[in-house]
């Protein structure tokens, strides 16, 4: 259905393809909502039963008060982190193969972060207090705790939110403004709202260049800072196995790495019904690769110092704490982890790995298992087998926990699925830009 | 923006022309243009912006970004001093802990500013399209719009089309 293009594409391509993914979908896509739309309907269910008969139904007993809802909270804030890297970080380093991507990984983003958003919610049972944890003026005088790395996570999470949420409007303006002139009826009317009337005059674009270059500014310090924070919520405590100054680039550096595992999945599928490959090319993919393999082997690095460290240190607990996650109730889920983040990527060392979609996409796979068991191993062993034998336990997931957990991904996908018809998934602007601008004088254009 | 009487419009299909242009323009002494472009180019930037001052918008995030530090640490540091109970043998004003939220708003109040002050400097939302607006801008043309004194549109006419504009209308 797609056919592979090799001709450098125009201004005029670039319009003409990217209006060409907003067409009416077919029986697949609807098939796939439907499906996706089936789940989400049986995590929403699942919550239902919760609220209704309480957190017991979670599953969640002492010691695992946290346990499968922390992990794939911990684990979607991890995914938001790629969409960032790849529109800010890389954006900053005037990485040029970023531009046909990172329309769908900020999207990825924020969709992420909503995600992750719902855990804090689900995970306080009666969610309907949330908003305090929120500093307002109430009538008992009570503020949030500041010393709490808790509130420090509400904080840079909603600051993650609004700023990738306006990052990404702002990257949209130009783009649906080309859309809304190429279009009719009621989508030019909502493209034009959304385009807030621009134009591309002179006077708009150096205001615009310069905003976006300070955004990206901002989003490059914020985007290390949120998983920092993410991970003090567990560094802070004392608990063996969490209480560590490794946590903070441990987190962050898992963090891109399932993040691009994620962009993958998503942007090959995207590439292929699509037909994006003029677009999205096998450069695409293997810088991508090479970046999973830089942070697995990064990560393989932050695996030893943390176990190195727990032995070197002498401390009895830490020994104990270790030990028993490498051997005992949840060895399974430990070994499982170091086979998908450590080994798996290593075949990424081959370049025809690099750029075959399938072996691309089954890594990916396996790298968020691995990503979100990293996670389980973190919170659930740790908390079983602290301190003191009376404390410890062993948490097994019930099926309400169990649904919402695979409800939220239902939930990230129905969002995605909606957002690539409705809105451009590959920047035209910012793909026009990597490619030749038309010159007359043409010995002289195509040396870009 | 001075007065001008006469409005003319030329619509390119490359780079080099619109340069080729604009640089013409303004060596006769019109300075007051409005180029549309599908993408921000380099040239054409280089071209406009040798007489202008930086934008503006850094200022806003500048001052944005000061207000969020500033009110991070009024918050902590006032809502702590609410009720100075010690705990854990620490300061009640812990400065350590409070910068990171003092960092979040840096950030939130930042990027907030920094998103008005492109809104505003570059005069968005417009509901109407400007007159001299065309669909094709935000595809693959180039639009010099030159503002002149009514009986100068001859001239203007004459350098869009020697530069190589493919259309120039009033």
């Amino acid at each position: 259905m797609s056919v592979i293009d090799h001709r450098e594409p125009t201004f005029a391509d670039v319009n003409r393809d990217v209006l060409r993914t907003l067409a009416p979908p077919g029986n697949l896509y609807f098939t796939w909502m439907c499906v996706v739309g089936l789940i989400l309907t049986g995590g929403i269910l699942a919550w239902t039963n919760q609220i209704f008969y309480g957190m017991g139904e979670a599953g969640k007993r002492t010691p695992q008060m946290w346990a499968m809802y922390i992990t794939t909270f911990v684990f979607w804030i991890g995914i938001g982190h790629a969409g960032t890297l790849i529109s800010a970080v890389l954006y900053l380093f005037r990485a040029r193969w970023r531009t046909s991507i990172y329309r769908a990984a900020e999207a990825m983003t924020i969709f992420a972060v909503l995600t992750a958003g719902l855990f804090p919610l689900i995970h306080a049972g009666r969610m309907w207090f949330a908003y305090f944890l929120l500093p307002y003026p109430n009538q008992r005088y009570l503020w949030p705790n500041f010393r709490s790395p808790l509130v420090w996570d509400v904080f840079a999470i909603s600051t993650y939110l609004s700023i990738s949420t306006v990052f990404f409007i702002v990257g949209l303006v130009p783009d649906v403004a080309a859309l809304r002139d190429a279009s009719t009826g009621w989508r030019r009317r909502v493209y034009a709202m959304l385009s807030l009337g621009w134009e591309g005059a002179d006077s708009q674009w150096r205001h615009y260049r310069r905003a976006y270059g300070l955004l990206a500014a901002l989003a490059t310090p914020l985007v290390l800072s949120v998983h920092s924070v993410v991970s003090w919520d567990f560094a802070m405590a004392l608990v063996p196995g969490w209480h560590s100054t490794l946590f903070a680039p441990f987190f962050v550096n898992g963090a891109i790495f399932s993040g691009f595992a994620m962009v993958l999945v998503l942007v090959l599928p995207m590439r292929h019904f699509f037909g994006l490959h003029t677009y999205i090319r096998d450069k695409h993919l293997d810088a991508m690769a090479k970046l999973i393999l830089v942070t697995s082997l990064v990560l393989t690095y932050f695996y030893l110092c943390e176990v190195f460290t727990a032995w070197y240190s002498g401390d009895h607990f830490e020994r104990a704490s270790l030990f028993w996650k490498v051997t005992k109730s949840y060895a399974w889920a430990l070994w499982l982890m170091y086979f998908c983040n450590c080994v798996s990527p290593l075949i990424l060392f081959w370049k025809k790995a690099r750029t075959s979609p399938f072996v691309l996409y089954v890594v990916s796979i396996l790298v968020l298992i691995g990503m979100w068991f990293e996670r389980f191993n973190i919170i659930v062993p740790s908390l079983g087998h602290d301190f003191y034998p009376y404390t410890w336990g062993i948490y097994v997931p019930s099926p309400t926990d169990t649904m919402i957990v695979i409800g939220s991904f239902a939930w990230f996908f129905i969002l995605f699925l909606g957002f690539i018809k409705l809105m451009p998934s590959v920047s035209v602007v910012e793909v026009k830009e990597t490619i030749p601008a038309p010159m007359k004088d043409d010995s002289h254009g195509r040396q870009r | 923006m001075a007065a001008s009487a006469e409005t003319v419009l030329g619509v390119f299909a490359h780079v080099d022309t619109t340069v080729r242009a604009l640089e013409d323009l303004k060596a006769k002494g019109y300075h007051d243009l409005t180029v549309y472009t599908p993408i921000p180019v380099h040239e054409i930037e280089d071209v406009l912006e040798r007489d202008r001052p930086v934008s503006r918008v850094r200022l806003f995030t500048l001052i944005g970004g000061l207000t969020g530090t500033a009110s991070g640490f009024f918050l902590t540091i006032w809502s702590a001093m609410q009720w100075g109970l010690i705990t854990g043998g620490k300061p009640v004003a812990s400065i350590p802990p409070f910068v990171i939220i003092a960092f979040e708003l840096t950030i939130l109040f930042g990027g907030v500013a920094t998103v008005i002050g492109m809104v505003l400097l570059g005069r968005l939302p417009r509901i109407k399209a400007s007159p001299t607006f065309d669909p094709r801008f935000t595809n693959d043309r180039f639009g010099v719009a030159v503002h002149c004194a009514s009986g100068r549109g001859g001239s203007v006419r004459q350098i869009l089309s020697a530069a190589g504009a493919e259309e120039v209308k009033a």
